[in-house]
């Protein structure tokens, strides 16, 4: 049963809530303070802290009867002179750190009325401290002391309050709980006034403030373990173990409390210890510092011994020992219950173990480390960096003080860099929320002022690319001891394998493997690294359409990093620069890829894609990166003049939806937008020619380059919502993807053109501009018309009349797809087409709802086509800046 | 707001003088006072228990306290102190 707390008087909580009343005023008002007024008055209280250092250790030593009046001074004067080195220059109020390179800025707020509990055995150097580190970040502070020292604190809080006042702090900024009691305490921690409990002080009292349910700054109770290795410098260690375990007769948790001994320096060090003044016990004494210095029932230390010199705990418990024995030492067998020195001792009685190995000096540190000091404080001295380094690895330690005294050290500042402080947090080994030296920062809360940034773009190709009538000629330039063309068997017969054959430099070994005219499987791709490795390729060929291209690609990636996982590699990113998988890097030795287009669509000579067929788990993967790019293309019309009407028409349109979706893309860049533009003019100029000319070489020619630099858009812009709508369709009838395309077209250009149900989220975009573009591309066309709305309408009307002009069916229902049948496939439809990456870069998101009705305006034609059209028309309008 | 309300000016370095005239006002005041704060640049303690007992004494008349031109810094100070709700505040 928990003892129950006698209920607080009326007259107490009046006196509480004056307390609290005075902090919350002062607080407010500290709000408007600047860093010249709180710097100026921290110095004050620094300087009057300074001269006060002795005073207040007497007062300290008076009231608490623990510790070393020399050293509580040097505590004091750490509290304020180390402290103030630290937070002098620190700005601590509105911007305190800029990074103008990244547009976020740090505005430092104050927290408020903070409720500060201070601890018996560093009493007033924690009140000096703390009430820096207040004033530093314009927060008011009640302060809780610790009921044996209240007196010393009010006295030194008397003190800073004084300095601060007199140089314009808030009156009431500092507050002391008189003649306190834990009913004060728990009333404290409970008031909504109180913005944060910073709770330095024992166990129950840090629990009391964490279970507040107010956010809490805590410590953790140590026990110290200090791993004493054999190459360490032993003269330093024993001196800097001493003085720490004596310093201020041991009363900071931080130090010293188990030393683990390598047994080869064991007997050296502690006849140094001897030398310098430590009793060492034998057993019959160790056993009697256990008994009466340890409770055996809790297993704690006993409060008569805690901060009392070495002494005069001999002569309490009748040990003899040498006047001025300085420190008491007591070897141990182990940790835990039946050890009962193994735990942690605020007085200048030192346990030590003596370790085998390595091995076994870690494992005793772990040991005690358990046994009651998680997340505070270890100690090493080592000059072996690799036993330092596991050390802190196994250590559950805040601090892992190296090669110096733990106490000191772990105040920082003074041994080590670390921050100064009188306050440990002990992480959640401790049951703290931080690790670190509690500072400044910790009184603040930091506001991020996050500016707009511009994501960085890119515009990444291949570096040659080579194009017109014969352009394959350009092989010539590239010596290779070993080439493998990689192509379909229909190119072969048709001999346009020897066209390439006859442009490669003689000398050159050359190889013809020839794949399936089909996106390619895994067992394809897997065939040709072996033949790749089999001769030892130093060049790939790839000639044919995306499907051999992309085949290439991949045989590349495998045969230069065989360990490459396709599956991982295919994994979906939202954002290229960000994607968790990382492609190999690109080799000194890499093979040449050199693609050769034979259909005028894809691009794929110039893109970064690829799409692979894995058949034994029936799906697609598509593997997107700039290292699968080709390293050069030719774009040589010789291979297209001989392409069916029914390609060319697929094919073209491929390219003009490349051109539109990347046009539109929210990725678009001036970059991307010149090539868009510029493949979408030589779309409407050269596709109907080369359709119904097919052995026009200047429309092949042309139409052979819109579909490279429409690649090039869109290798850099990515494509849209009608590709994953076509993708779906497309995979779920067997519709060519060309094809599939064009059916979408005219739909999404309408959809994309009014506005948005919800936009994409895009850093790069200022505006929905998508209406616009098409407009532009419009004006490019001379299609005509005043308004956006108009033209965006005209771009509608002309990209169907191409497609009747390509005899391109008008609906998917001319396709044969019954209206049930598509309705039965329409949830699957709406799923892939969502799951699809491709409409992310999308300039409209679309809702699955969007996404089905445009499927059923496909469905019903371009007749829905022509609606849509109109009902852009009208939505434009609702624009208000058109 | 009125036109026949009473102005006072805020003095900040005067609080003393300032609150007495304010009290004098408001107790014989029969529509909306008006503390001028265009000089007031930051709040003190004595100005803070000046403006509670102000409200204070506003409340009990019924009268309408308007501070008018308060700079954002003391705002917040009010608004801390939950002293914003008790006035009208014009910035």
């Amino acid at each position: 049963m928990k003892e129950k707390l006698a209920p607080l008087s009326d007259d107490r909580i009046a006196y509480l809530e004056g307390l609290v009343r005075q902090g919350k005023t002062a607080a407010a008002l500290f709000t408007q303070f600047t860093q010249q007024d709180v710097d100026r008055i921290v110095k004050a209280m620094v300087l009057a802290g300074l001269a006060q250092a002795q005073y207040l250790a007497r007062l300290a030593i008076e009231e608490t009867k623990l510790g070393v009046l020399e050293d509580k001074a040097i505590k004091n004067m750490v509290a304020t002179e180390f402290v103030y080195d630290y937070v002098r220059d620190k700005p601590s109020v509105g911007v305190i750190r800029e990074f103008p390179e990244r547009g976020l800025t740090e505005v430092a707020e104050p927290i408020g009325l903070i409720f500060s509990i201070t601890p018996v055995t560093n009493p007033t150097s924690t009140v000096l401290f703390k009430c820096i580190m207040a004033i530093k970040t314009r927060n008011a502070v009640i302060f809780g002391p610790h009921p044996k020292a209240w007196q010393c604190c009010r006295e030194a809080i008397r003190i800073m309050y004084d300095a601060a006042v007199k140089h314009g702090a808030p009156e009431g900024v500092f507050t002391c709980v008189e003649s306190p009691t834990i009913p004060d305490n728990v009333y404290l921690m409970h008031h909504k006034e109180i913005k944060l409990i910073d709770a330095t002080g024992g166990p129950g009292a840090v629990k009391a403030a964490y279970s507040s349910g107010k956010p809490a700054l805590g410590v953790g109770a140590g026990n110290t373990p200090v791993y004493l290795e054999k190459t360490a410098q032993l003269d330093m260690a024993v001196v800097d173990i001493i003085t720490s375990k004596t310093f201020d007769n041991g009363t900071i948790c931080a130090s010293e409390q188990t030393v683990v001994i390598d047994d080869e320096i064991y007997d050296a060090v502690i006849g140094k210890f001897a030398e310098l003044g430590a009793h060492i016990c034998d057993a019959r004494e160790t056993e009697l510092l256990g008994r009466t210095l340890i409770d055996p029932e809790t297993g704690a230390m006993r409060p008569m011994a805690v901060g009392q010199r070495a002494t005069d705990i001999a002569r309490v418990i009748g040990l003899r020992v040498e006047p001025g024995t300085k420190l008491l030492i007591a070897p141990i067998l182990g940790v835990g219950p039946g050890h009962p020195l193994s735990v942690e001792k605020l007085f200048p009685v030192l346990s030590v173990y003596r370790a085998k190995s390595t091995e076994e000096a870690l494992r005793v540190c772990i040991d005690v480390n358990h046994a009651g000091g998680l997340g505070h404080t270890a100690v090493i001295f080592s000059r072996n960096d690799e036993i330092v380094r596991k050390f802190s690895e196994v250590m559950d330690a805040g601090r892992i003080i190296v090669n110096s005294p733990g106490s000191i050290g772990a105040l920082g500042g003074v041994y080590n860099d670390m921050v100064p402080t009188f306050s440990f947090g002990c992480g959640t080994g401790g049951g703290n929320s931080t690790t670190d030296n509690v500072n400044l920062y910790h009184y603040l809360n930091l506001k991020r002022v996050a500016r707009r940034t511009q994501a960085h773009m890119w515009f990444r190709v291949p570096n040659q690319i080579y194009f017109n009538m014969n352009a394959v000629e350009n092989l010539r330039q590239f010596p290779s001891r070993s080439t493998l063309i990689v192509t379909n068997p229909m190119l072969e017969q048709m001999g346009l394998v020897d066209v390439v054959r006859r442009a490669i430099p003689a000398g050159t070994s050359v190889r013809v493997l020839a794949i399936p005219d089909a996106e390619p499987e895994v067992k394809v791709v897997m065939h040709g690294v072996e033949a790749l490795n089999l001769h030892q390729t130093d060049q790939i060929i790839a000639l044919g359409g995306g499907s051999v291209i992309d085949a290439a690609k991949i045989m590349k990636l495998k045969y230069e990093s065989p360990d490459a996982d396709l599956d991982e590699l295919a994994a979906p990113f939202l954002d290229i620069r960000k994607r968790v998988v990382r492609y190999p890097a690109r080799k000194a030795d890499a093979v040449r890829l050199i693609a050769i287009s034979t259909t005028s669509g894809t691009g794929s000579e110039v893109t970064p894609f690829a799409v692979l067929i894995d058949k034994e788990r029936g799906r697609k993967v598509t593997l997107a990166d700039y290292s699968l790019s080709p390293d050069v293309a030719i774009v040589d019309p010789q291979f297209v003049m001989s392409m069916p009407k029914g390609l060319t028409a697929d094919t073209g349109i491929d390219c003009l939806t490349h051109g539109l979706e990347a046009g539109v893309s929210i990725h678009a860049s001036p970059y991307t937008d010149s090539n868009a533009m510029q493949a979408i003019r030589l779309v409407f100029q050269y596709l109907p020619v080369a359709y119904e000319q097919p052995r026009n070489e200047e429309a092949r020619s042309m139409m052979h380059n819109a579909a490279c630099i429409a690649a090039l858009a869109f290798s850099n812009a990515s494509v849209g919502v009608n590709h994953a709508l076509a993708h779906a369709f497309g995979a779920r009838f067997g519709i060519g993807h060309g094809r599939a395309n064009a059916l979408m077209l005219p739909h999404v250009i309408a959809y994309n053109a009014s506005v948005p149900t919800k936009f994409m989220p895009s850093p790069n975009q200022r505006a929905y501009v998508a209406h616009k573009k098409y407009a532009i591309v419009a004006d490019l066309l001379g299609l005509g018309g005043d308004t956006v709305a108009e033209k965006v309408n005209n771009l509608v009307i002309a990209t169907e009349e191409l497609l009747d002009r390509l005899r391109i069916p008008r609906s998917i229902a001319e396709m044969g797809i019954s209206e049930e049948e598509f309705e039965r496939a329409m949830p699957d439809l709406a799923k892939i087409a969502f799951d699809d990456p491709s409409w992310r870069s999308n300039p409209r998101m679309p809702l699955v709802n969007e996404l089905v009705e445009l499927f059923w305006k496909a469905y019903r034609g371009r007749g829905a086509a022509r609606t849509a059209g109109a009902s852009a028309r009208t939505a434009a309008k609702e624009w208000s800046h058109v | 707001m009125t036109t026949n309300a009473m102005w006072i000016q805020v003095d900040s370095e005067h609080t003393e003088a300032f609150r007495d005239e304010a009290i004098a006002r408001l107790t014989r005041a029969e529509d909306d006072v008006v503390l001028d704060f265009s000089f007031v640049k930051r709040l003190d303690t004595k100005g803070v228990r000046v403006l509670e007992e102000l409200a204070g004494l506003a409340e009990d008349q019924s009268v309408k306290l308007v501070l008018r031109a308060v700079n954002m810094d003391v705002y917040r100070v009010l608004k801390l102190l939950k002293l914003a709700e008790r006035f009208t505040v014009l910035t």
